[in-house]
């Protein structure tokens, strides 16, 4: 537990210390699906719910490794659980709302492999948040994630139309505005405090 | 598809292959994960261990010996025994002559950036900090990561005075950062220009930290005195 | 007509410049921009990740015919995942102030696409010796590309290289390098210039072919 208010913690989260922009996690989906503005809304809301419920499995875990003294099964553990939630999500999405699956499409598999999820739970363990403490810093890591998802697929779709330098076409250009949006960023420094 | 084609191609993998692939490499791994850990763990153990006798005595220039004593259900201090998981320490150092010479506390808070932690050596007879070391900070390199390279800051945890009331209750003075070039009391923080939040913050983790410990180990004074 | 077989080198060289992991295939970058702002940090993630893509590809390559197609995805992720919990102790046993600079981005090097990539599309049907080659080379192009993102960031943002001063004192630090803006800046640097040698190798390649049609 620490001293942190709940409302620090979800500013940092989002704003200060963006996953995205400030940690350089969840890079791949961030530049392969921030090209349209609606799949980047989707695909902020299911890492969201991801991060939720991995957080809330990551933090029983992290007690349950304690009281068995393995902390070395930390690693595995975490990557076993992310992978199973977003399969048992996947299922339960299908089968509670079919149409809201098939908007999602190939998004949800594609959550596996992304680094926020497991730096999440990794940056949560290591600060030794308390239950709630983890729920609003998973909240805060989403929102930041969509926020930045949604900036840059903003930017991308403008950018589309523009006429831009051969040399910097395709990745060069993403990730110069990723820098871009890193920097101003920037300005929410002290905000959490 | 022809008869030929059907008789070469493989079998489907049975459950009893695949279980075998899992449970085999999953004992692998295990195995080879726990030797690891059982090779390493005395030597990381030992690495911390150095590195924390550096921070004490760091800010106890004083200090040749320390102990590490952790709060208990009394709200005394008893020697710590074991590892000490979950529990809160406080390290004392002795001289050469096993006196007393002070107490080192960790304390952690919320900086510009994100979480700032921090050791600071308190002295008995000066009823002051008298120095402290920045253990862990994520401040902007250039900027408030001054607050671990400034001079003039660093001057202020000379003697930063911490004495308590008369009846030992609480703090006669909270730390307080002023701006820098006001300070005035031996109690107030001179804070870096440019580095305004950064500086607060150590204030106001020393402060917290201070509020909290100093009345209780001014009460149990008698519980770190070695035994000769 | 049948390609010749690839030379063993071959397959450690491709990883180096032409299939460079991060410049040209663009995979694997999360957990290495953070913690690439000196020299000293990069090299050691780049190594760390070398270490467990070249164990990893040893032990997927060896038991490539004993693990069944259905799990193997599962598999893959809990060897990648047996090396990197290794790779974490190691360091943390080596020197607790580079695990203190690294951070849970160790444990991070877990999730690198590049990683299960290789073990995915190499190491599951190759030898194991072919495997180790294709590892190291991809692990030394790799390495190579964090230096270049660390080696810049360090040198303009501190103005030291591995901690040793470089500049004179009036150097003025360029502070954005350090950050994790300069990380993306620096990347982009790097990814144009790859650029650029690629279309004037392409365009060197289209002015060849026409001048031999017209000679002919």
């Amino acid at each position: 537990m620490t001293s942190e208010s709940l409302w620090s913690i979800f500013i940092n989260a989002s704003l200060v210390n963006n996953f995205v922009l400030a940690y350089f996690l969840g890079i791949c989906p961030f530049l392969g699906v921030s090209s349209k503005l609606d799949t980047a809304t989707r695909m902020g809301g299911a890492v969201t719910f991801v991060m939720l419920v991995s957080s809330v499995c990551a933090f029983g875990i992290q007690m349950l490794l304690v009281a068995i003294d393995a902390p070395y099964l930390k690693l595995i553990s975490f990557i076993a659980v992310i992978a199973s939630t977003v399969q048992l999500v996947e299922m339960f999405i299908k089968k509670v709302s079919p149409a809201l699956f098939r908007t999602l499409g190939i998004f949800l598999p594609l959550i596996t492999t992304n680094c926020a999820i497991l730096g999440l739970a990794l940056f949560q363990t290591n600060k030794g948040y308390s239950f709630v403490q983890c729920i609003v810093y998973a909240l805060g890591a989403g929102a930041g994630f969509t926020l930045a998802l949604v900036l840059m697929a903003g930017l991308r779709e403008k950018l589309e139309l523009a006429e831009v330098p051969d040399v910097t076409k395709g990745t060069a250009m993403a990730v110069m505005l990723a820098g871009l949006l890193s920097v101003t960023f920037m300005g929410f420094g002290g905000l959490g405090g | 598809m022809s008869q030929a084609e059907l008789a070469s191609r493989p079998a489907p993998p049975s459950t009893w292959h695949m279980y075998r692939a899992m449970v085999g490499v999953g004992v692998f791994c295990g195995l080879l994960i726990v030797s690891v850990y059982q090779v390493t763990l005395p030597v990381i153990e030992h690495n911390k261990a150095v590195a924390l006798q550096k921070a004490i005595f760091h800010v106890l220039p004083n200090a040749t010996t320390s102990t590490t004593y952790r709060l208990d259900e009394s709200g005394g201090f008893v020697v710590l025994e074991g590892k000490g998981v979950g529990e809160q320490l406080v390290y004392a150092g002795y001289d050469g002559e096993q006196k007393l010479v002070g107490l080192a506390v960790e304390a952690r808070g919320m900086g510009y950036q994100d979480v700032i932690g921090l050791i600071y050596g308190y002295s008995f007879a000066e009823q002051a900090i008298i120095g402290i070391q920045v253990l862990e900070s994520k401040e902007t390199p250039g900027l408030g990561d001054k607050i671990e390279t400034d001079a003039d800051f660093l001057q202020n945890f000379e003697r930063l005075d911490v004495s308590l009331v008369d009846d030992l209750s609480q703090l006669a003075n909270p730390i307080v950062p002023v701006k820098h070039g006001e300070k005035a009391n031996p109690w107030e923080v001179d804070g870096i220009t440019g580095a305004t939040i950064s500086s607060v913050a150590i204030a106001n983790i020393l402060d917290a930290s201070a509020q909290y410990w100093m009345p209780r180990i001014r009460n149990n004074l008698s519980d770190f005195e070695r035994e000769d | 007509m049948a390609l010749p077989a690839k030379s063993s080198t071959d397959e450690f060289i491709k990883g180096l410049w032409r299939e460079n992991p991060v410049f040209v295939q663009v995979l694997g970058m999360c957990p290495v921009l953070a913690v690439s702002n000196t020299a000293l940090n990069a090299l050691a993630m780049g190594l760390a990740t070398a270490f467990v893509l070249v164990m990893s590809n040893i032990v997927v390559s060896s038991l490539r015919s004993f693990i069944p197609k259905q799990v193997r995805i599962a598999t893959y992720i809990l060897i990648i995942a047996t090396f990197v919990t290794v790779v974490d102790y190691v360091i943390q046993a080596i020197s607790l102030d580079l695990y203190k600079a690294l951070g849970a981005f160790i444990s991070l090097i877990v999730v690198n696409c590049l990683i299960l990539g290789r073990a995915e599309a190499f190491a599951s049907k190759n030898t194991v010796a072919r495997s180790i080659m294709d590892g190291l080379g991809m692990g030394v192009g790799f390495v190579f590309a964090l230096f270049c993102l660390g080696a810049v960031r360090e040198i303009l943002g501190a103005g030291t290289l591995f901690g040793v001063q470089l500049f004179h004192d009036s150097f003025q630090n360029w502070v954005v390098m350090i950050l994790p803006s300069g990380g993306f800046f620096t990347l982009a640097g790097w990814l144009l210039l790859f650029n650029w040698l690629e279309q004037r190798k392409a365009k060197r390649a289209r002015l060849a072919t026409l001048s031999e049609e017209a000679a002919r």
